[in-house]
């Protein structure tokens, strides 16, 4: 199922579509807000911009740099090649030490390489510590958005999966209640874990140190108790230098929340005294988007989710109506570049209003990827049937100054004659949610000779 | 180490041409009134902070507020602020730290633009000490503010260990967007703010 299907099941439910919309428009907001409060915005979405630029283009000698620092803070750096090499490192990390229970923080990249089968597969319980995470992993789904992994279930829903999960008491719906009982409740996995994860924000090539951020202080929990830290990243997620944070943390959380920075933005560097830590660099398929000089720019992304949140289209279709485990603009550009049939629809999910590429703190051209995409979509024959030969009917239409003019007169005609259902289904999709137009008496090609002579 | 090579034998063959480093000069944020700004953003971040004169101030004025007077298990770090009832390096188990309900720390510098405070987590026994408690109290020296993120990178260094910027107490919004504190680290974060 394409975008578009998906889409249209969710947006069936009215008014849980609007309340969709409403609560990411809300986040959009603080955004807004939290980048006026910033005199230098613009300079600093350059400044960053520039950085991760300069980065990709020698990203090889910052990963052999941070791999040399974090060494020397006595961190353990392992490569993977791919999501399944990932998993059997963590595993073979963690089945060396007995550990039978992982506590984990928010890490798209562990979502991405299917980390939690395949460690359940193996006799491992997984426990996701981030409160929106853990709520849609008792679900038994994948996040719907990445910064807010629950942000489309609604308090009663969440008060019913934790009454049948961990206990609450039936009818608990207020969040304050409903996060205090999570609290307990992964209370005793921090304190039970033999093993902590977690994803990195930002890897400082200069320090051999890992950044790490949340609000909730789960990753936090889950690295100063238990004997073994795994921290596992993405080879874009190397910086220069410790001073480039300055950069990247005024722009993320305000990007992100409104917030003008997260609650806690640990910086680990080396293990804690008497344990381990062990940094797993992937690549996954990031190298070859390297290689793509018109899309190479989407590697820049720190995850904020603000092109999510103000995306309409996401707004009103909802994480799961995308075929990609991250929705969205940015999802939308990644996806394609790892399978362009299976992710065909995607670049076609957006109405290229460009909003996602003005609010990125990263300025990556979002829309224009988009764009780019879906003439790669055409170009490798990927469009779908119908959309295929409407392309080409249109390009015969707008080739031939007649038929267009004869093209013109057939649906004002029609628009005049036949009854409004007849030419709602004549003009597809476009009609479904819309009024049809009033038909003007003449063509503005008629006006124009009438009024001014020959065009 | 064979996919390391490969790894970064694909990323070599990938970069695109070199583009410069611009560096982070000429960037920032500068406040007339720092104490006042970073009183005023420790709030915003869901913190309270009190302004005292010296750390004798501190420690009466944390005495008075209910976060100390019903915490039965305290411990502090910094000498002199808080009524400590056991000392953390006696403990051998972070585990046992669970369930003690204040902790004072001592920050190295606070940022006016964030709320946020830099805690040296290597100067602790535990690293836990940030994260568990119920509570945490942070005792800043007001002539170690900055105005901004940058200014803060330009001060702080990064031997091995642990450190982070603590913004205010642990909070989500996971359900429905509704701000709750207290998501899995301390529930409230008092600043005190000595000699401003
Ligand atoms: S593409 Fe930009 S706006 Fe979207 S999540 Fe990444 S950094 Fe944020």
């Amino acid at each position: 199922m394409g975008h578009a299907e998906s889409a249209a099941l969710f947006v069936r439910d009215d008014a849980r579509a609007h309340w969709h919309d409403q609560a990411l428009w809300f986040v959009r907001q603080k955004r807004d807000a939290g980048a006026r409060s910033v005199p230098d915005w613009e300079a600093l979405r350059e400044r960053a911009e520039a950085i991760k630029a300069h980065t990709q283009s020698r990203l090889a000698e910052y990963l052999e740099e941070f791999e040399r620092n974090a060494t020397r803070m006595g961190a353990v750096v392992h490569w993977a090649k791919d999501g399944e090499e990932h998993n059997r490192i963590v595993h073979g990390l963690l089945q060396a030490r007995g550990a039978k229970l992982l506590v984990k923080s928010k890490s798209m990249l562990t979502e991405e390489c299917r980390l939690n089968p395949y460690l359940e597969a193996r006799g491992i319980e997984v426990v996701d510590t981030d409160l929106g995470e853990r709520i849609v992993q008792l679900n038994h789904q994948p996040p719907s958005h990445i910064v807010m992994p629950a942000i489309h279930m609604k308090r009663e829903e969440i008060g019913v999966l934790f009454h049948g999960t961990i206990g609450t008491q039936a009818g608990l719906t207020d969040p304050k209640a409903l996060t205090e009982a999570a609290r307990q409740h992964l209370r005793q996995k921090f304190l039970g874990a033999t093993a902590g994860m977690t994803g990195v924000n930002f890897a400082i090539a200069e320090t051999g140190g890992i950044v790490v951020v949340t609000n909730e202080g789960n990753a936090d929990m889950g690295t100063s108790l238990p004997p073994i830290h795994i921290a596992s990243m993405g080879i874009e997620k190397v910086i220069p230098r410790a001073e480039d944070l300055g950069v990247f943390l005024r722009l993320l959380a305000r990007s992100a929340t409104g917030q003008p920075v997260s609650s806690y933005t640990s910086h680990f560097h080396g293990p804690r005294k008497g344990s381990e830590l062990h940094v797993v660099v992937v690549d996954n398929g990031r190298s070859a988007l390297l290689r793509e000089a018109g899309f190479r720019r989407a590697l820049a992304c720190i995850r904020c989710g603000a092109c999510l949140n103000t995306c309409p289209v996401y707004r009103r279709s909802g994480g799961y109506s995308y075929t990609w485990l991250i929705p969205g603009p940015i999802g939308s550009t990644l996806a394609p570049g790892r399978d362009a049939v299976a992710h065909a629809s995607l670049p076609f999910a957006s109405s290229l209003c460009g909003s996602c590429t003005d609010v990125c703190p990263v300025r990556i051209d979002l829309h224009h990827q988009l764009l780019a995409w879906r003439g790669e979509i055409v170009a490798r024959g990927l469009l779908p049937a119908g959309k295929r030969w409407g392309m080409r009917l249109a390009s015969w239409l707008l080739r031939f100054t007649w038929l267009y003019a004869l093209a013109g007169k057939a649906a004002r005609l029609a628009l005049r004659v036949l009854p409004p259902a007849w030419t709602r289904a004549l003009s597809g999709a476009w009609g479904r949610q819309r009024e049809l137009p009033v038909v003007p008496p003449e063509s503005f090609r008629e006006t124009y000779r009438r009024t001014r002579g020959q065009p | 180490m064979a996919s390391r090579d490969d790894i970064l034998g694909a990323v070599r063959r990938a970069q695109p041409p070199a583009t410069a480093h611009p560096g982070v000069a000429g960037l920032g944020n500068r406040f007339p009134d720092l104490p006042a700004k970073f009183a005023e953003m420790v709030a915003v971040v869901g913190g309270t902070c009190l302004r005292v004169p010296d750390l004798a101030a501190a420690d009466r004025a944390l005495r008075e507020l209910p976060v100390h007077r019903e915490a039965k298990r305290i411990a502090s770090m910094v000498p002199g602020v808080g009524a400590a009832t056991f000392d953390p390096v006696a403990v051998a188990d972070p585990h046992e730290l669970a369930g003690m309900d204040l902790c004072v720390l001592a920050a190295e510098l606070g940022v006016a633009e964030n709320g946020a405070v830099w805690l040296d987590v290597r100067k602790l026994p535990h690293q836990a000490l940030f994260v568990i408690p119920e509570h945490v109290a942070v005792v800043v020296q007001a002539s170690t503010l900055v105005h901004d993120m940058h200014q803060a990178y330009a001060a702080i260094s990064h031997a091995p260990g642990f450190a982070l910027f603590l913004s205010g107490p642990s909070k989500t919004a996971d359900i429905e967007q509704a701000l709750v504190i207290g998501a899995h680290g301390a529930r409230s974060c008092t600043v005190l703010l000595v000699g401003a």
